[in-house]
Formats: C-alpha cells, sequence, structure tokens
C-alpha cells in the first residue's frame, strides 16, 4: 500500500511537472466550457421561447442541461483517456527505468495500482474543472445535486474502467504512440458498439451493445445507481489491471 | 555471498548464457570481462531478478533468485548500463523516490540520502532536474540511487561506459572505496578497468564461461615473459630488407631472447618486437646490441602486454584455433605457448 501511494505520487508529479498535464485540463475545460455555453444557450432561448407561446410545462436544468453535458463529458473522456495512459508504462520500457521498478522490493500489482490511481487522479482533476461550470447553476439556479454526483460517480467508475485498459495496452509496447493510438481505438469501439442496438435486436447485438460503456453510463446520467451498471464498471476495472499486472509479469518471460 | 551454478538463459532463437558458475565472497570487487554480446547483461538482470534463468540457479545472501524473489531484491542495489533516471525529476527527489521503494522512509531516509550524495559527489546538483545532469552525473546518481539502501550486494552493469577519462576515474576510486561494505560484481569490455578496480575476474564469451581467477595471478603470468618494442633508425644508408634482417638477426644472437618478429616500418625508422624468455630481463642487453653496432636507438619500451593478450586468446577464436569446446570453469593456462 505504501509503495502504491509512492509510485502514485511519482507518477502525479511527472504528470504535473511536465506541460502534460497543464494541457489536458485546458483542452478539456475549453471544450467543455463550450458544450457547457451551448446547453445554456439553448436552454434560455426554449425558456423565451416557452414563455411568448404562453405555455407552462416545467423546466428542469437537471435534465436539460446537467444530464445532455454528463454524458457529454463521459465521450469527451474516451478522447482523453489515451493521453493520460499510453506514457505510464512505454516510457519506462524506452527509458529503461522499468527496470529500476521491477528490481526493486515492491509487487508488480502495487506498481500497477500505483499508475492506473494516478491516473485516475489525473481524470478527476479534469472532472474537477467540469464542476466549475455546474457552479454557475447552483449560483443562479436550483438543481438537485444528488443526479449530479451520482453523474460524477459513473464518469470516474467508467474512466477507471477505460484507464485500466489504457494501462495494459500501455504495457505492451514501448512506443507511446501506438500505446495512445491503441488505446483511442479501443475507447472508440467500446464507445460505438451501442449503436448496433438501434437497428438489430438479435441476441449477439444485445451483447455487443450491453460491451460498450456509453450503455452503462446513461442510469448514472439519470442519478440512479444501477447495480448491473456498476458492477460492469467495476469488472472493467478488474479486468484491466489484471491483464496490466499479468502483462508485467511477462515482460520479464519476453524481454 | 553470491553463488551461481550453471546459470543459463536460453532465448527462442540463441543462448544468451550458456552454464555460468562462478562463486563470490562477501566484500569482494568482482569483474565480469567480455567483449561486447557476451552475455554480461543478461547475468546481471538475471542475478537482479529482472530475467528469470531458463536453468541452473543463483543465489544472492542465501537467497535463490526465482524463489524469493523479495528477499533477493532486498539485497540488491542495481546500475543497469542506463541508469534509471527520470529527467524531470531532481536530484534529492529521485533518491528519496527510489529510497522509498527500497523500504526506507523518515529520518533515515533523509540521513541515507545526505550520506549517498556525499559518497557520490552529488552533493552539489540536489535540486538540478536531472534531465539537465550530465552523463558524468547521471552515472553518480545511478550508483547513488544503487546504494541507497546500503544493499549487502552491488551489481553495476559498465559503470563507466561513456564517461570521459577522469569521470572513470573518480567512478573508479568510488567503486573501490565501496568495496569492504558491499560485495561488487561490475561488468565491462574494458579491460585496465578490471585490473585496476577488481580482486577477482570473471571472463566469458558467447554465452560461456571463459575463465575465472585473481587479477594479480593473471597479471603475473602476464609478466612471465615480456615483450619489448625497439625502433631501430640506420646511420647511413635508407633502410632496407636486408639491413632489417641483420639487425634482426643481430638481436635474435642475445642470450634470452627467444623471438623477434619486425613490424610494418613505418617512415625511416624500423621496429621490432622482441619477446623474452621466461623470467629474462633483456632490455639492457637490447639497448647495447643496437648502440654497439652502430644503429641509433630511437625508442625502447615495453609492450602493453598482460590481461589484454590473455583476453584475446581467451575470447577471440581467430588469434587461437582452439575448437569450440571449451569446457566449464578452466584455470588460466600458466604461460601461453607463443609467449
Amino acid at each position: 500500500m505504501r509503495n502504491t501511494w509512492t509510485i502514485c505520487r511519482k507518477e502525479l508529479r511527472s504528470y504535473f511537472v511536465s506541460p502534460v498535464a497543464y494541457l489536458l485540463l485546458a483542452m478539456f475545460s475549453l471544450i467543455f466550457g463550450f458544450f457547457f455555453w451551448n446547453a445554456l444557450g439553448y436552454f434560455v432561448i426554449e425558456g423565451i421561447e416557452m414563455q411568448m407561446r404562453g405555455q407552462a410545462i416545467p423546466m428542469n436544468i437537471n435534465e436539460q442541461i446537467i444530464r445532455p453535458l454528463l454524458s457529454n463529458a463521459s465521450v469527451l473522456g474516451l478522447f482523453f483517456i489515451p493521453m493520460i495512459t499510453m506514457r505510464l508504462f512505454a516510457e519506462e520500457k524506452r527509458t529503461g527505468t522499468i527496470e529500476l521498478l521491477t528490481t526493486s522490493p515492491v509487487r508488480d500489482l502495487e506498481i500497477v495500482l500505483g499508475k492506473w490511481s494516478a491516473a485516475l487522479i489525473l481524470y478527476a482533476c479534469l472532472l474537477l474543472f467540469t464542476a466549475l461550470n455546474f457552479s454557475f447553476l447552483f449560483l443562479y439556479g436550483n438543481p438537485d445535486w444528488k443526479p449530479l454526483a451520482v453523474g460524477y460517480l459513473g464518469l470516474l467508475l467508467q474512466a477507471g474502467g477505460l484507464l485500466a485498459i489504457g494501462t495494459f495496452i500501455s504495457t505492451l509496447t514501448k512506443n507511446q504512440i501506438i500505446a495512445g493510438a491503441a488505446t483511442f481505438g479501443v475507447c472508440l469501439l467500446l464507445w460505438v458498439l451501442e449503436w448496433v442496438s438501434g437497428y438489430e435486436s438479435a441476441t449477439w447485438a444485445t451483447v455487443l451493445a450491453y460491451l460498450s460503456v456509453i450503455t452503462h453510463f446513461d442510469s448514472f446520467g439519470r442519478g440512479v445507481i444501477e447495480i448491473k451498471d456498476t458492477v460492469f464498471y467495476f469488472t472493467l476495472i478488474f479486468l484491466g489491471l489484471f491483464f496490466t499486472s499479468r502483462s508485467m509479469e511477462s515482460l520479464r518471460w519476453r524481454s | 555471498m553470491i553463488r551461481v551454478q550453471n546459470l543459463t538463459k536460453r532465448y527462442a532463437r540463441a543462448t544468451a548464457v550458456d552454464q555460468i558458475s562462478f562463486a563470490v565472497e562477501k566484500g569482494q570487487i568482482v569483474g565480469f570481462l567480455g567483449p561486447n554480446g557476451a552475455g554480461k547483461t543478461t547475468t546481471m538482470r538475471m542475478l537482479t531478478c529482472f530475467l528469470p534463468p531458463s536453468a541452473g540457479t543463483a543465489t544472492i545472501a542465501g537467497f535463490d533468485v526465482l524463489e524469493q524473489p523479495f528477499e533477493v531484491k532486498k539485497r540488491i542495489g542495481y546500475l543497469p548500463e542506463s541508469p534509471p533516471i527520470y529527467p524531470e525529476m531532481e536530484t534529492v527527489e529521485y533518491l528519496r523516490f527510489v529510497g522509498r521503494l527500497k523500504g526506507l522512509s523518515g529520518a533515515m531516509l533523509e540521513e541515507r540520502i545526505n550520506y549517498v550524495c556525499d559518497r557520490c559527489f552529488v552533493a552539489d546538483v540536489k535540486t538540478k532536474l536531472l534531465g539537465k545532469l550530465s552523463k558524468g552525473y547521471r552515472q553518480r546518481v545511478g550508483l547513488a540511487q544503487a546504494i541507497i539502501h546500503n544493499p549487502d550486494v552491488l551489481i553495476l552493469d559498465e559503470p563507466t561506459a561513456g564517461l570521459d577519462p577522469k569521470q572513470i576515474n573518480e567512478t573508479r576510486d568510488l567503486i573501490k572505496s565501496l568495496a569492504g561494505d558491499h560485495t561488487i560484481i561490475l561488468s565491462t569490455h574494458i579491460l585496465p578497468e578490471v585490473e585496476q578496480t577488481c580482486e577477482q575476474v570473471v571472463i566469458i564469451n558467447k554465452g560461456k564461461l571463459v575463465a575465472t581467477d585473481s587479477v594479480r595471478n593473471l597479471q603475473e603470468r602476464a609478466r612471465g615473459a615480456e615483450t619489448i618494442l625497439i625502433e631501430v633508425a640506420p646511420r647511413a644508408s635508407a633502410p632496407d630488407a636486408s639491413l632489417t634482417l641483420q639487425i634482426q638477426q643481430r638481436l635474435e644472437r642475445i642470450p634470452g631472447v627467444s623471438r623477434v618478429v619486425c613490424r610494418e616500418p613505418s617512415g625511416p625508422d624500423m621496429v621490432f618486437e622482441a619477446e623474452s624468455q621466461h623470467g629474462q630481463l633483456i632490455r639492457g642487453d637490447l639497448a647495447r646490441a643496437v648502440v654497439e653496432s652502430g644503429w641509433d636507438l630511437n625508442e625502447l619500451r615495453p609492450a602493453s602486454m598482460s590481461l589484454e593478450e590473455i583476453f584475446l586468446q581467451l575470447t577471440g577464436s581467430e588469434t587461437h584455433s582452439e575448437p569450440d569446446k571449451t569446457p566449464a570453469p578452466q584455470r588460466i593456462p600458466a604461460s601461453e605457448p607463443n609467449a
């Protein structure tokens, strides 16, 4: 546990002393800020139109702004996760520092957990900037905070799973670009798998759609913690980390 | 302290290390010598539990590298070929990170950091980024990293590679000063390094153990016969083949000289190589013979002969036509037939 924390701290440091973390934070908050601005713009126009028509359908900030924005954030995450995980092991393998880690009295799992948790903390920092946008809603409106909290939990779980996959892919190569590109491909695939459910209802299509990380986010977006979706994400995290530590072990046999 | 028995590493297509056995006692410095690609790094990686051996065993301080890697890792300090540093870290920060990985903490950790910084002469770059350090400093930080937890065994893979001559000397002195507290294995393909730093030498070639002996024994054996280089210039005539032959014959008549060879002439001087018989001193006689015959003696010096020749004979197939049947651990022959 202590070693995990040592490695996690070291990883966080290398994110934050290099421009990587700041670039990701800037891009993420810029793009999410744009989404927020748009969502708010539509919301205001809609409100004015309704007033002009004299309709009195209650408007809901949670349903009309927060929920779509949360799923936007989850999609945005798919693009940022490869950039977070690609260096984790690939860089150490290229520079040879992996020899330091594997010849120290530290267990493989501790190394893997340390690196993965550092990536998750960086992702949580990205989400913190989206919270800045939402705080304006609380300042000028009165949205319900509970669905928002559940939504964030969902985002973290989803990212945890994808980050674990990215960490695993990073152990497979010395080349950061290959690690990044492969992770991006897998993330994108896990996202679009859900599309098949639109035109096909056979069992295979249901299974494919079930594997998609997006379908499991819906419930969190609505503010509901579904056991099956939570289990799905935890399985993803567990499998990702399990394969990572297996792959680390095999580094020795393969190299 | 270190026991290696029939250690073997096979890859899909090649055998990198083939049945190597040797032992190192506590406090010794052992030079691991071999040409590039001989299997030095692979052996070291097996000793540090980075690679698992395909066959054979290696124990460090009584712990097997396969059975109890955790205990082994606690007791070794390892400096890989390129120092395993993170360029974005400061020296102290890096040492703190490594120290924590090795199980140090609190006041003990800070104390060790200060100690290794002084010991390895990196105290003046404590707050510098490792990426900005020169190669020599990186190497020293790498050494500091290896000794931070005061390990019983130090494994250093080419610790002086890529350093300038001054840094090489400093690093060698540093390594020598570390012996005693630590048992040290260092690999190198530079012979003088072994002569200067190590007490014991293990020579491997193409994955096979060629010889293991103490450096002193090797040197004594090498010194038995002496090779002298003589540069002679004729006073009056230009050098030609008959004169060369004449000088060669004159030198060969000196008692104690076993063989005289004429080297490629370069310029007006003729260069001869005279080998003495075992234990004979011939320098004075050579000089007198040249001068008394009326030639100019321009240079006379012992040819650098030592481990180098033995090494070449043992490792190079082109100099020695011995078939490739090198039996496992073998003592170095007392005197080479042509020496």
